[in-house]
């Protein structure tokens, strides 16, 4: 069967996001940008499938700059098969972004889409169910475990309170949470590999689909700063400074 | 303006997330419904009746929704939407689950997990792991939205709603099993103080000799660090954190938590946040009220023993 990945570039998890001072954005100008973090626990996942004789192909998607070739070709170094990359320089809200997929898969036909739960910069945590609601295709979001037999798959999900396990039917979208395994890094002749696997290029003008902005950003503002803290020397001192600010 | 909004519930009890969503929903519009999904859920629906400013209740019941699928939960807010111009969704893990779906199937962009109604139209929530509030403004002519339960008060009892009987929904996505982690403490996301141990307790045992009783003295639900879940510490529940829990606590306790980025998007709201780390240069201290620099070994006894004396 053929899983279809979409991956995201995004500013490296560990940097911390400045907030420009025109209050348009945050500034990404010179700031070390990655693979949002469940987007390589998905790629790992549809790996790992291929490797159990699961998958046959793992295609690799992204939608962005032409940077995001980088992104793809990561992919393609952890084992991905091939990569198509739909270039645009407009950062697309998720409906668009699920409308594109949406189009990708029409075209591609895999068994299984398998994406990350949230991309760490936008926090959305919305494209997966988004692209499963567009296709009519069952979902399984959060997901910690996956296990494809046959036309199913058995998902264990991380929901509030603890794990739920779901039976959906293939073809269905199911999203990874950080639980689901940890990531490979990609090896050197790997990465050597990876350079020549195939990347189609695209553009969101071949899909036909409208990705107007449905939201307008008004402004990006930093969040309030919490006020400077002291340090205590001692636990019952600790304990007083509690009690006089009200909160034991 | 009708607003719609989706209580959080288990089939028995109404939880605290739907008072608060009911309360962002109250400042889009005075007419506000709550829908109560799920399967024996008649209790819910009473209790949902008694939220102050609360118009009526819809009750929609089906096995798939007993178990909250999300094909199902969707369709069965599809079948109302027509009546509503706002759907104010909880931002829970099953609210963030259905959501998303309702407005792709309605062709609306979904607004995430807002803090803030500036107006009917406009909405703040936070991104890139709450390092910045992006104010947004919709254009669809209805909106689908999830709201960060810790940013609104609860509203309050005191209505006397009516409850109608809406149609269930079912899907072809099968319930096979859920496995809850059971406690006695308060729930991690509503609780008034929340004690959270990071990766420096070692191993279980330790994480358990070490926070639960100190939150058991302080009558705190229990948190940990992403450190702590992955190296098997305590229950990937506990999380707090960009990916895990948000919460906001009147006091917030953090021992042995460096403070990455995506621990505190999880916790910086919180009104007093007190850091017992050893390592003077822990980021947590940034962004602590009271920092104890010390091994939580011999700090967190002290800080039992301390708290005796006090007579808590």
């Amino acid at each position: 069967m053929k899983v279809l990945v979409p991956v995201k570039r995004v500013i490296d998890y560990n940097v911390k996001a400045r907030v420009k001072a025109d209050q348009t954005g945050v500034d990404l100008a010179n700031v070390k940008m990655s693979m949002n973090p469940f987007c390589e626990i998905a790629v790992e996942e549809a790996v790992r499938l291929k490797e159990k004789g699961v998958a046959t192909e793992v295609v690799i998607v992204s939608i962005g700059p032409a940077q995001a070739q980088e992104t793809i070709r990561t992919a393609l170094a952890m084992g991905g098969d091939r990569g198509i990359l739909i270039t645009s320089d407009a950062d697309l809200e998720p409906l668009a972004v699920a409308k594109l997929l949406a189009a990708v898969v029409a075209e591609e036909n895999p068994n299984l889409v398998l994406m990350g739960k949230q991309a760490i910069d936008g926090d959305n945590n919305a494209v997966g169910q988004m692209l499963s609601a567009l296709l009519g295709w069952p979902q399984a979001t959060y997901a910690s475990a996956v296990d494809i037999s046959g036309s199913t798959a058995k998902v264990t999900r991380e929901v509030d309170g603890g794990l739920q396990t779901l039976d959906v039917d293939l073809p269905a979208v199911v999203t990874a949470d950080l639980r689901l395994n940890e990531p490979r890094y990609a090896s050197l002749p790997n990465i050597m590999k990876a350079k020549k696997k195939e990347i189609a290029s695209k553009a969101v003008a071949d899909y036909g689909v409208d990705v107007a902005p449905r939201l307008k950003v008004l402004k990006v503002t930093e969040p309030a700063k919490r006020s400077a803290g002291i340090k205590v020397e001692t636990a019952a001192d600790l304990v007083s400074k509690l009690n006089t600010a009200g909160v034991l | 303006m009708a607003v719609l909004v989706v209580a959080d519930n288990d089939n028995a009890h109404l939880r605290d997330a739907t008072h608060k969503t009911v309360t962002a929903a109250l400042k889009i519009s005075g007419d506000v419904d709550v829908l109560v999904l799920g399967s024996g859920a008649k209790g819910v629906a009473d209790q949902a009746a008694k939220i102050a400013g609360v118009r009526k209740v819809l009750l929609a019941e089906s096995d798939a929704l007993g178990h909250g699928i999300a094909e199902a939960q969707a369709d069965a807010v599809l079948a109302l939407a027509g009546n509503y111009d706002a759907i104010l969704v909880p931002a829970t893990s099953g609210g963030k689950n259905f959501a998303p779906r309702v407005a792709a199937k309605l062709d609306v962009a979904p607004i995430s997990d807002i803090v803030e109604v500036v107006s009917a139209d406009t909405f703040t929530r936070p991104i890139y792991a709450g390092n910045a509030l992006e104010t947004v403004q919709s254009s669809d002519a209805k909106k689908v939205i999830t709201v960060r339960p810790t940013a609104f008060a609860a509203a309050a009892e005191g209505g006397s709603a009516s409850v109608e009987t809406v149609g269930g929904a079912d899907a072809t996505t099968r319930f096979v099993s859920e496995e809850m982690v059971k406690s006695d403490r308060p729930e991690l996301a509503a609780a008034k103080i929340v004690v959270s141990g990071g990766r420096a307790m070692g191993s279980a045992e330790e994480f358990q000799r070490v926070i639960e009783p100190l939150a058991d003295k302080l009558g705190a639900a229990v948190g940990a660090s992403r450190a702590a879940v992955d190296a098997g510490y305590a229950p990937n529940d506990y999380q707090v954190g960009q990916t895990g829990k948000v919460v906001a606590p009147a006091l917030y306790v953090a021992i042995g938590i460096s403070g990455a980025i995506q621990h505190l998007a999880g916790m910086k709201d919180s009104k007093v946040i007190v850091a017992i780390n050893k390592d003077a240069d822990a980021p947590i201290f940034q962004v602590a009220d009271f920092g104890l620099v010390a091994d939580y070994k011999t700090a967190v006894p002290e800080l039992m023993d301390a708290l005796t004396a006090a007579g808590k």
